[in-house]
């Protein structure tokens, strides 16, 4: 039984769908930030996946750009969540409404 | 020292800065005399300035540059100094001075002393702009500023609704007038190219058709009418008299309103081309003095008299400087800004002295309380009438002379001019005898004094001046024809005959008409006032249109006033309000409306946002796949 490309994306859209679900259902923010995090990973294997099937660079080339800007989401985000808890601590982002209409 | 001269502007505008920010602090009476200072030194840069041109030195006019401010039409802040701008210099700060140490006394106890004296420094400042202008831009920022100046002094006493009311009458009137000025500008720049007073006088005869000469020389005296106060636009005048007695006297008898004199003889160049505008000028001149006149023997405000009297007097020199007397015109403005302010001055001791009654009725008997003003008032009514050898005579003979000699329609003028000076006579002396002879008839509690000597020392210094002012241009010796000559270099200047024979019958018939007048105002009005009654009586509805000014303010309030505040008021009601307002209010209303539907999708919760996001997304990817990747 041979790994086919098709595996890896079947496998990533399982994890972006995972994700996505995590994002819709949960409130904490930290488990919503770890799912944007899963959905970004799903992509980075897609791309590679494409990348190796197709004997192209191109599919690492963007996952390297991806990474990059999911390590300042990162640094950003997480100050955010950080400054937020001690504002009100809790992290549940129901309760972040002020600026509703 | 011509390097100075931009100091005669700075000096008295340097005066109102200061006291603008330091009066309040400064008070009474010290404010008042930094800003006489501030422009009796302006007097002394001018005067010691002013030597060259008396001593003959002055051929040509001085240009001393402030400031290139638009060099490109011509229009920089620069002085022209020639003969001309010497002598409004000369009579603005001299006269200024004289009337800025009287308002000292005059203004005692005002609450805004020190306020007051700051518009009176800035209107000296603005005025000497005016006449040292070395081109129309900046003549016509002096003109501007002298008419805020007005502007502010009439309604100084903003808490008095009629004088909040005449303030803006002035303002308004000024306008239409300013409107006729400014096109004369525009048609000036278009025709030359610059408004540089020596690039147009230059080649005014060269460039413009008889035309265009006239069209300019109309327009000007579209504004010279407004400023100087004559038919039509004569009505904001009288009203001005609500202002303090010294401004009546500076600005709305001695100075501002001689402005349109000066703009004449200073486009003398611009009218030589243009007869049919010099007779417009000459008749409107004419109808004035004449209109104004017969009025003023019908007030008994004792302000409003001399309100009229300058009105009339103006009209004087618009008539000789029409026929082309320039000379005559500007040198009866000086002898009338002697004489005139002296009246108001004495007008303004008088209301001093009489607790700030104004009505001639109820005064009287006033000589033997207020001696030096009875005197001095005496002097200036006596040079008014054009009794020889006063200031008025020769200067007024001088406009007669010259009417007589401007052809058959210069001989109607001189028929009006004569006319005019009766009545003046008259009204000025019914004016003297019945406020300083008789018995007296004050109110109760009124204790008439004669007024402290800051106050009748300018009164004595003007009445010399009105004495003596008129021997610089006399028949015998022509003293000031030769002192303006450089200025009207090239001008055919229109002239009184020169055969003494000529001029003695005609001084002898102008005479004759002022001793007539002065004596039937002395002889009626020296009596009981049920005499008075009888004497204006026999005059049925003419005294009655007389003492209603012809009812001019109600005719203009129904024929102009009125349709444009009808006009207006549709302009704002009918149109402004729901078109206008309503397009603005509309575009409000249409983002406020969609907003406030739109922003219940706006709630706050991230992941509802989440579910949208998705949505869209998913929707999109569909419509992909739906059109086969057209996109």
């Amino acid at each position: 039984m041979t790994v086919t490309p098709g595996w890896y994306m079947t496998l990533a859209a399982v994890l972006f769908a995972i994700g996505l679900l995590g994002i819709l259902v949960r409130r904490n923010a930290l488990i919503m930030f770890m799912c944007v995090e899963l959905m970004l990973n799903a992509v980075n294997l897609t791309f590679v996946a494409a990348g190796r099937a197709l004997g192209l660079i191109d599919g690492q080339v963007s996952v390297f750009f991806v990474l990059v800007v999911a390590a300042a989401e990162v640094v950003i985000g997480l100050a955010i969540i950080v400054a937020v808890f001690r504002q009100r601590s809790s992290a549940s982002v129901d309760e972040l409404s002020g600026l509703s209409g | 020292m011509i390097e100075l001269l931009p100091l005669v502007i700075a000096l008295p505008l340097a005066g109102a800065v200061f006291l603008h920010f330091f009066g309040r602090r400064i008070g009474e009476p010290a404010s008042g005399w930094i800003a006489t200072l501030a422009i009796g030194a302006a007097f002394v840069v001018g005067l010691v300035n002013a030597v060259p041109a008396f001593t003959g030195e002055l051929h040509h006019a001085e240009h001393v540059a402030i400031w290139d401010w638009m060099p490109a039409i011509g229009a920089s802040l620069e002085i022209q100094w020639d003969a001309l701008s010497v002598l409004m210099t000369l009579v603005v700060t001299g006269v200024g001075t004289l009337i800025h140490v009287f308002a000292i006394g005059y203004m005692h106890g005002d609450p805004r002393f020190s306020r007051f004296f700051t518009y009176l420094n800035l209107f000296a400042a603005s005025m000497l702009t005016l006449v040292l202008a070395g081109n129309f831009a900046m003549l016509f920022m002096g003109w501007e500023l002298v008419g805020l100046c007005s502007y502010l002094l009439i309604s100084f006493w903003y808490t008095k609704p009629s004088a909040a009311a005449a303030g803006k009458k002035a303002f308004v009137v000024n306008r239409i007038g300013d409107f006729g000025f400014m096109v004369a500008l525009m048609l000036i720049f278009l025709n030359f190219g610059t408004l540089s007073y020596g690039g147009v006088f230059e080649r005014a005869g060269e460039v413009l058709t008889t035309g265009t000469a006239v069209a300019i020389g109309l327009l000007l005296l579209v504004g010279a009418a407004g400023k100087s106060a004559q038919v039509p636009l004569y009505v904001w005048l009288p009203d001005a008299m609500e202002g303090p007695t010294p401004v009546s006297a500076l600005i709305h008898a001695a100075t501002m309103v001689t402005a349109g004199v000066y703009v004449v003889s200073r486009a003398a160049a611009i009218f030589e081309l243009a007869p049919a505008a010099g007779y417009a000028v000459a008749t409107v001149g004419a109808v004035t003095a004449l209109w104004a006149a017969t009025i003023a023997i019908g007030q008994s405000d004792i302000k409003k008299v001399l309100a009229y009297s300058t009105v009339s007097q103006l009209g004087y020199m618009f008539l000789a400087a029409g026929l082309g007397g320039y000379v005559a015109a500007v040198f009866h403005l000086m002898t009338h800004a002697f004489f005139k302010a002296l009246l108001f001055l004495g007008s303004g001791s008088v209301i001093h002295g009489m607790a700030d009654e104004q009505d001639m009725r109820k005064m009287g008997g006033l000589r033997k309380h207020m001696p030096t003003t009875a005197a001095t008032m005496g002097v200036a009514t006596l040079a008014i009438a054009g009794i020889p050898p006063l200031a008025g005579f020769w200067s007024k003979d001088e406009i007669l002379g010259v009417a007589f000699e401007g052809g058959t329609y210069g001989q109607v003028l001189w028929v009006v001019g004569l006319i005019t000076a009766m009545l003046t006579a008259f009204y000025m002396t019914r004016q003297w005898v019945m406020v300083f002879m008789g018995e007296p008839r004050w109110d109760d509690g009124v204790h008439p004094h004669e007024s402290p000597r800051v106050m009748t020392i300018p009164l004595v210094i003007l009445a010399v001046l009105s004495v003596v002012g008129g021997l610089v241009n006399t028949p015998f010796r022509l003293g000031l024809e030769h002192f303006l000559h450089p200025a009207f270099e090239g001008i055919d200047l229109a002239h009184p005959s020169e055969e003494m024979s000529v001029f003695a019958i005609l001084a002898a018939v102008s005479v004759l008409a002022g001793v007539a007048g002065i004596a039937v105002g002395y002889l009626v009005y020296n009596r009981p006032p049920a005499r008075w009654t009888k004497f204006q009586e026999g005059f049925g509805g003419l005294w009655t249109a007389w003492e209603q000014a012809y009812r001019v303010d109600d005719i203009y309030g129904a024929t102009i006033v009125k349709p444009g505040k009808r006009l207006a008021d549709a302009a704002a009601f009918k149109f402004d309000l729901p078109v206008i307002d309503g397009l603005v209010n509309g575009a409000g209303w249409l983002v406020r409306t969609v907003g406030s539907k739109l922003r219940v999708v706006q709630t706050g919760l991230v992941r509802n946002y989440g579910v949208l996001f998705v949505a869209g997304v998913l929707a999109a990817v569909i419509w992909m796949v739906v059109a086969g990747g057209g996109v």
